[in-house]
């Protein structure tokens, strides 16, 4: 992997920006390499536009300015692209995955996408509405993800998320089982 | 040398675990907003079981460190956390804690003071209270404020002075970064049993502590209270030496990184120093020997040696992230120059203010630092202050 990769996640305050890049932060260390994982901290309001970033490297990580020119960019809710410039910033090669039923050709278009920047759709919010009955689209995303950018093994990744979702949902193992369910559809189901 | 294991943790968690790990007699705390998670996750800790802590909840944070006072004088190993506002509302009884000597141990988070109202990270809090007595370690990372952490009690017992150990708001607080923890025993060996020396609660020599002491003895109290900062400066290095045997980490003063042949450099505190090293690290891959100086203990300030330290690099900058709006530099600016001044090393030392209320540092400002002094070797003057990243 090169050197530093960096990743801005797109959402809505509740739909799990932050716990996301959180879950793929501990995913990565578990692989042994270093991580940072923050939110942007603004006001924090139920579906107002919120980011969060990670930094993934083989080698300690020093920045600790902000994420402005991200190798990859995760995109929450589709509405999002009417009102954030998700691709401001990225890299001529990029990765830019959206939550959506669109095309990832469609996408191309509405959010203008220029360069080689290259674009992946997934429906999380119906893999998540399947899975865990409710559209919670973060933890599909990282499924989709890992398949797009192979920073991590899925085996290994699915496994560490396993640990992290078992501990936070002790008592709703049903939650951890449809959590699963939907990271796994997610990469198996991402296009490009 | 102690098993380690690797975590992904946030600054605030870091300071919690390596609290847990100490396990100290009495936390007491009040969470005045800004209020960080340092100190409720502590309290989950208690909650739990995981540590024999008497936790004191108070009704601000004049009465936590009240509270933090009664509990050290009487012998106890005393701990709390803050930030901002709440640093400010115990500023009263900040100096109260040193003027007794009580070795009270702070997990502070850098954070800006209102009006306006802001909760981001920049440095006037903990500036705002450099005086107050209490040594002052700043960390540029969660691992770091990790390890400053359990240094600092035993800093904070052997020096008989408080200490707080900072963080940046924010970037570091709220941050998830790998880290790497020791057993608990191991900490627990490191900073040993609390030694008391006099304290209130021992009935067979009993003492008076907070007494009257007008004309005739106030004077040499303080005089002590600045002797033991000055002594403070070699525990701190004696500490950092045991921790870097035990857990073989490396501690001093400050960090000289990459100083040796550099031409220029900038001194800074805090995370911007990390990102100041990728900036360094980018010129020198062009052929230009840029460095920097972290500084990791402000108080008590290091003077002779960051003199030594820049007095071969032709052009210094400081990047202070609090001001003194006394007309002229930043608290940080002001040490290094008296420090160079007393030294008798003549050099323009620009100061650039950056980050207040949390604005973002790029790079690209921390390159323009670099290029002003560039200009200064060139024989180009700077201004004395700039306020870096600011609309105007």
């Amino acid at each position: 992997m090169k050197n530093l990769i960096e990743i801005r996640w797109h959402g809505r305050g509740g739909q799990g920006a932050k716990t996301a890049a959180l879950l793929l932060g501990d995913a990565a260390l578990a692989k042994g390499l270093y991580i940072q994982a923050f939110p942007e901290y603004g006001p924090e309001r139920m579906g107002a536009p919120v980011a969060s970033f990670n930094r993934i490297s083989p080698k300690p990580i020093l920045l600790h300015s902000g994420v402005t020119n991200p190798d990859v960019v995760v995109v929450l809710d589709p509405t999002l692209i009417e009102s954030v410039n998700v691709t401001e910033g990225m890299n001529e090669n990029g990765i830019l995955i959206v939550n959506t039923e669109r095309a990832p050709k469609e996408v191309k278009s509405d959010c203008g996408v220029k360069g080689d920047i290259k674009v992946f759709t997934v429906d999380a919010s119906g893999i998540s509405k399947d899975c865990i009955g409710k559209d919670i689209p973060n933890t599909p995303m990282l499924g989709a993800l890992v398949k797009a950018t192979g920073i991590l093994d899925f085996k290994e990744m699915l496994e560490d998320t396993k640990h992290k979702l078992e501990k936070k949902f002790k008592s709703k193992p049903e939650v951890i089982e449809g959590n699963l369910k939907a990271i796994e559809r997610a990469f198996n189901e991402v296009k490009s | 040398m102690s098993k380690i294991n690797v975590v992904a943790r946030t600054g605030n968690e870091a300071m919690a675990e390596a609290m847990r790990q100490i396990n100290p007699d009495v936390v007491a705390a009040y969470p005045i907003t800004p209020a960080t998670e340092i100190v409720q996750i502590f309290a989950s800790y208690v909650a739990d079981g995981l540590v024999d802590t008497e936790f004191v909840p108070v009704e601000s944070e004049h009465s936590a460190m009240s509270a933090c006072i009664g509990s050290s004088a009487a012998g106890g190993r005393t701990m709390t956390g803050t930030s901002s506002q709440g640093l400010a509302l115990m500023a009263e009884i900040l100096y109260v804690a040193s003027g007794l000597r009580l070795p009270i141990v702070l997990a502070e988070v850098n954070r800006a003071l209102s009006s306006p109202i802001n909760i981001h990270c920049d440095h006037s809090d903990t500036m705002m209270v450099r005086d107050a007595g209490w040594i002052q370690i700043f960390s540029e990372n969660a691992q770091e404020a990790y390890d400053n952490m359990v240094q600092a009690v035993k800093i904070a017992e052997t020096a008989a002075l408080p200490t707080m150990v900072t963080t940046d708001g924010f970037i570091i607080s709220h941050g998830m970064e790998r880290i790497e923890i020791f057993e608990d025993k191991d900490v627990k060996d490191f900073v040993g049993p609390k030694k008391l020396g006099q304290y209130l609660l021992n009935l067979e020599k009993p003492i008076t502590l907070g007494a009257l002491d007008l004309q005739d003895y106030y004077f040499e109290h303080r005089r002590q209270l600045a002797e033991a900062m000055i002594d403070s400066k070699n525990i701190i290095l004696d500490v950092a030496k045991t921790f870097k045997d035990k857990f073989g980490r490396a501690y001093g003063l400050f960090e000289s990184y990459k100083l040796d042949d550099a031409d220029r450099a900038i001194v800074v505190m805090g995370s911007t120093a990390g990102t100041a090293k990728v900036v360094a690290d980018g010129l020198r891959a062009k052929g230009i020997k840029a460095g920097v100086l972290k500084l990791r203990v402000f108080r008590p300030f290091p003077k002779a040696e960051v003199a030594e330290a820049l007095k071969n690099i032709k052009a210094v900058a400081v990047m202070d992230r609090s001001d003194t709006i006394s007309g002229h530099e930043g608290p940080l600016a002001l040490e290094v120059k008296a420090a160079l001044f007393d030294s008798n090393i003549k050099k323009e030392v620009p100061d650039y203010i950056f980050g207040l209320g949390g604005r973002e540092v790029r790079l690209e400002d921390i390159e323009s630092v670099y290029k002003d002094l560039g200009d200064i070797i060139d024989g180009k003057s700077k201004d004395r202050v700039t306020y870096l990243g600011v609309r105007e």
